[in-house]
């Protein structure tokens, strides 16, 4: 009893574990309280997505990134704004870890039934989450699997990023265009090959030259790769990352033109900017927490995979830049008609990789899922897919 | 051309690596090793970046960014110096401290324009052929990078500052006897390295790429201290190596834009394999031209 050591007694450590058994089982019981009493509350089976106090965003990144977790932040105002008695909370810089998992279990403690995922690497995650939560609706963006409340919704971007390409396949000089990407996912093989397939329907001696940086967001590396693509004749740089400033700061710079991605970042190059492809997250995003709470969601066009359209309006072209010639401006509007009434598809068949061989037949058009999974580079782009 | 567009990247890549590299070789040559070299470049791209946007003058920028690193330094040697802290462990500690820190405080700057150094070509040189490009259209930070090398040479080997810096590095004892302390002139050492390692981290947001991001130089700090044995603790040495790093770096995108089928996965890790196999290479010789203090370091003393 009066021992005097230097390691701790034995009924320390017992009350130690015992104090916090007890921290953990009070939380663990108020989180579920906090659920009892929300179910129970709402007097019929209430669907999925209604009775919440609050609306949950997660970002992959900061939101002042210039690009997608910009246009994704600017969705978030868009739903703060149209319902005035939804609490939207935020969260930057999550990463596409099981962390993810615990801030949206927070978000549900502090009332959320809709949570908005907003990077393809939180799908794991929300999918965790949603299993445990069969009450909350989660809107993944760009995710490719789906369950009963999870649905995803993406954009076709591709059909933006073509026009962008008719219109830089027309600006170009060198006719070579440069393409700045991270790493080899679908989504980003489509964009390069969409570009492609735009400028050389204007240019058939157009070639796009794509660098793989490994990263969304390294400025040392978006900087080497600018500079390099210059330094080869490229005139046209466009890329695929998270954030845009640096590319398209060295771009402008070094007298390069620029073709934006994600956000319009035109600012930032006034004499080089031609047209940038964007996201129009406003106003699905409202329309998508007005189903979840008007509890619609079940059948509804996001539950399941969504891809709004450019004749959706949720993609869309941003202004041309001022050193476009009419003319341009023209031909692209002309095309993104003939985009919405069908008589053109960016990938409407004979399409052939980078080896010659024909991978879309004559006359075929492409579903969106296949789309979705591409794994080849059209002909005209210089670069390797890293296996 | 191919190699000039190498030669050209491998300086604008490299020396922001270089910078910090010789900073490290000063810390090293007076016995102290410093891993926390990514911390003080990190703290010197933000501080400067920050500086220069709030005040719109790049050179006070760099100033505030060298200042930065050797706030960053200065934790590292009072640890190291005065509380006889482990080396390799305080110095690890410090660069996710940097990065920790600087992740922090640098969330608002991340969207800011700034009016950062712009290349200079140099009148008639820039219009040489091959070296014209090759070497004289960059950035001022780093054309000031290149002269620190002959200057640093002259004043470690040919001045008395130099043979006392060295000193506190080979011989403490004989240092201490003649009477001057060798801590301080460690700690002088440190701050130093760190200094220079901030105004690499400013060369890398202010001049190159007119940017902040998190963590944005992505492991140049840790390259930088490899780089340094790689020279054998000389400083032309350590420039030849900071300048194959970036040309490694600026291979990667070359052999990119050819179109050549290497996978660019394997390309990512060409700079740091090169300074792996730069490192073996070395290593027969190295045992005896490390600072005999380093050596201490090496074999698990405490230091100091």
């Amino acid at each position: 009893m009066k021992k005097r050591n230097t390691g701790w007694s034995w009924k320390t450590l017992v009350a130690i574990l015992a104090i916090i058994v007890t921290i953990t089982g009070c939380s663990q019981s108020g989180g579920s309280s906090l659920n009892g009493n929300s179910s129970s509350s709402s007097g019929e089976s209430s669907a999925i997505g209604t009775g919440g106090s609050a609306v949950g965003f997660i970002f992959v990144g900061t939101k002042d990134d210039y690009g997608y977790n910009q246009a994704a932040y600017l969705g978030s105002e868009a739903v703060e704004e149209a319902f005035p008695d939804l609490k939207v909370l935020r969260s930057e810089n999550v990463p596409e870890t099981a962390e993810a998992e615990r801030v949206m279990e927070e978000m549900i403690n502090q009332g959320a039934k809709i949570i908005f995922p907003t990077s393809y690497g939180h799908l794991d995650p929300a999918l965790n989450v949603a299993a445990r939560h069969p009450d909350v609706v989660f809107f993944h963006q760009g995710g490719l699997i789906t369950s009963d409340n999870v649905g995803t919704y993406f954009g076709t971007i591709w059909e933006p990023v073509y026009l962008a390409g008719v219109a830089a396949g027309k600006m170009s000089k060198t006719g070579k265009l440069g393409y700045i990407v991270s790493v080899p996912i679908p989504q980003v093989l489509l964009n390069v090959n969409a570009f492609t397939q735009g400028a050389r329907s204007v240019n058939p001696d157009a070639t796009t030259t794509v660098v793989f940086t490994g990263s969304w967001c390294d400025p040392g590396q978006q900087a080497n790769a600018a500079n390099s693509l210059i330094d080869g004749g490229v005139d046209v740089i466009s890329q695929h990352q998270d954030c845009t400033k640096t590319i398209i700061e060295t771009a402008e710079r070094r007298g390069a033109m620029t073709v934006g991605y994600h956000a319009d970042a035109s600012s930032l190059a006034p004499e080089g900017w031609i047209v940038g492809s964007v996201w129009n997250w406003p106003d699905l995003f409202v329309d998508m927490t007005k189903t979840a709470v008007d509890g619609e969601f079940k059948g509804s066009i996001y539950d399941g995979k969504y891809r709004g359209t450019l004749a959706d309006g949720v993609v869309q072209l941003t202004d041309f830049g001022k050193n476009v010639p009419e003319e341009v401006q023209a031909l692209v509007e002309e095309t993104k008609q003939k985009l919405l009434d069908g008589t053109v598809h960016p990938f409407a068949g004979p399409v052939k990789d980078q080896a010659g061989n024909i991978v879309y037949e004559d006359g075929y058009i492409p579903t969106i899922d296949e789309l979705e999974s591409m794994d080849f580079f059209v002909e005209g782009v210089i670069g390797t897919i890293p296996q | 051309m191919i190699i000039t567009d190498i030669l050209t990247g491998a300086l604008r890549s490299g020396t922001s690596v270089m910078l910090a590299s010789q900073g490290e070789l000063i810390s090293e040559r007076a016995g102290v090793i410093n891993l926390g070299m990514e911390g003080s470049m990190l703290a010197g791209a933000l501080g400067g970046f920050a500086v220069t946007v709030w005040t719109g003058n790049p050179w006070l920028g760099t100033l505030s960014g060298g200042l930065c690193g050797l706030i960053i330094s200065l934790i590292h040697s009072f640890l190291v110096l005065s509380c006889g802290a482990n080396q390799l462990a305080t110095g690890l500690t410090i660069m996710f401290f940097g990065i920790g820190v600087t992740s922090f405080f640098g969330r608002s700057f991340v969207s800011e324009q700034i009016v950062g150094f712009n290349p200079v070509p140099i009148p008639i040189l820039s219009d040489i052929p091959f070296i014209g490009d090759v070497l004289f259209n960059h950035d001022p930070l780093t054309y000031l990078s290149i002269l620190l090398v002959p200057v640093l040479w002259y004043v470690l080997f040919r001045t008395r500052l130099g043979v006392i810096i060295r000193a506190a590095g080979e011989k403490e004892d004989v240092l201490f006897a003649s009477g001057i302390n060798p801590l301080l002139v460690r700690y002088c050492a440190v701050l130093a390295g760190g200094f220079l390692a901030g105004v690499g981290g400013t060369q890398l947001s202010v001049a190159y790429t007119h940017s902040w991001v998190e963590n944005m130089t992505a492991g140049r700090g840790v390259v930088a201290v490899a780089l340094v044995i790689f020279a054998s603790w000389r400083p032309a040495m350590a420039m030849v190596g900071s300048y194959l790093f970036g040309a490694a770096q600026a291979l990667q995108l070359t052999v990119q834009q050819q179109g050549w089928p290497i996978s660019t996965f394997f390309l990512f890790m060409v700079p740091y394999l090169l300074t792996l196999a730069a490192l073996l290479i070395v290593e027969r010789r190295k045992r005896s031209s490390m600072p005999e203090a380093l050596g201490n370091v090496f074999s698990a003393d405490a230091g100091g």
